[in-house]
């Protein structure tokens, strides 16, 4: 699994059966300081996620698995709403931007 | 899954059992910002996409979770046509409504 932050969305009334009512956010991979790495990404959200929230999200066909139904067409999802990174070192993403 | 513009069409005619009745498009990905990435790929579309029309295309293993591409031999699967993307707070792209098109050419 790895660290990323919500920067959009992508609205598609056109789609599989199995993506019907799923929501699908674009996701950009970061590391644990918040830096971000390779391509961005569009990746399943179960969560209701908005702009800014750091995730946690899993790849490859793992990503398919993210509920009881049938697996999903994503090599992308996310599984998690990050509340806080501790780490050794002082410098890490700290407490995500959602207020309680 | 990966924003994508339909670029063409592929015909083939002799091909794998598994793959006869299935459409096959020329897809340019893109990126966040639908500036083109560079890539171009060879994709099964289970959603009936156009030439020019933004997509999502499903990549890996993942292109088999469909009903329509289960025991396809495809890793490329056009899943979704886009609407609409906002990226960083911004309407980066939103697709043209033919009815209000035709509407224009009317007043012609």
């Amino acid at each position: 699994m790895f660290l990323g932050r919500i920067e959009g969305i992508v609205w598609a009334s056109i789609k599989d059966e199995r993506l019907r009512a799923v929501r699908l956010c674009i996701l950009q991979p970061v590391d644990e300081y918040d830096n971000p790495w390779g391509e961005v990404q569009v990746a399943v959200d179960r969560l209701g996620l908005v702009d800014g929230d750091l995730v946690f999200w899993v790849d490859s066909t793992e990503a398919g698995f993210v509920d009881e139904s049938r697996g999903l067409p994503s090599e992308i999802s996310i599984v998690g709403l990050v509340d806080q990174v501790d780490l050794a070192e002082a410098g890490g993403v700290g407490e995500a931007d959602r207020e309680g | 899954m990966e924003l994508a513009r339909v670029e063409g069409v592929v015909v083939a005619t002799a091909k794998v059992d598994r793959l006869h009745g299935q459409k096959l498009l020329v897809i340019d990905l893109l990126r966040a910002d639908l500036t083109p990435a560079g890539t171009q790929i060879v994709a099964v579309d289970t959603v009936g996409a156009g030439v020019g029309e933004v997509v999502l295309a499903v990549r890996g293993s993942s292109a088999r979770q469909t009903d329509k591409t289960a025991h396809l031999p495809t890793d490329t699967t056009i899943v979704a046509i886009v609407d609409e993307v906002v990226y960083r707070g911004r309407c980066v792209y939103r697709k043209r409504d033919p009815e209000k098109e035709s509407d224009v050419s009317g007043q012609d």
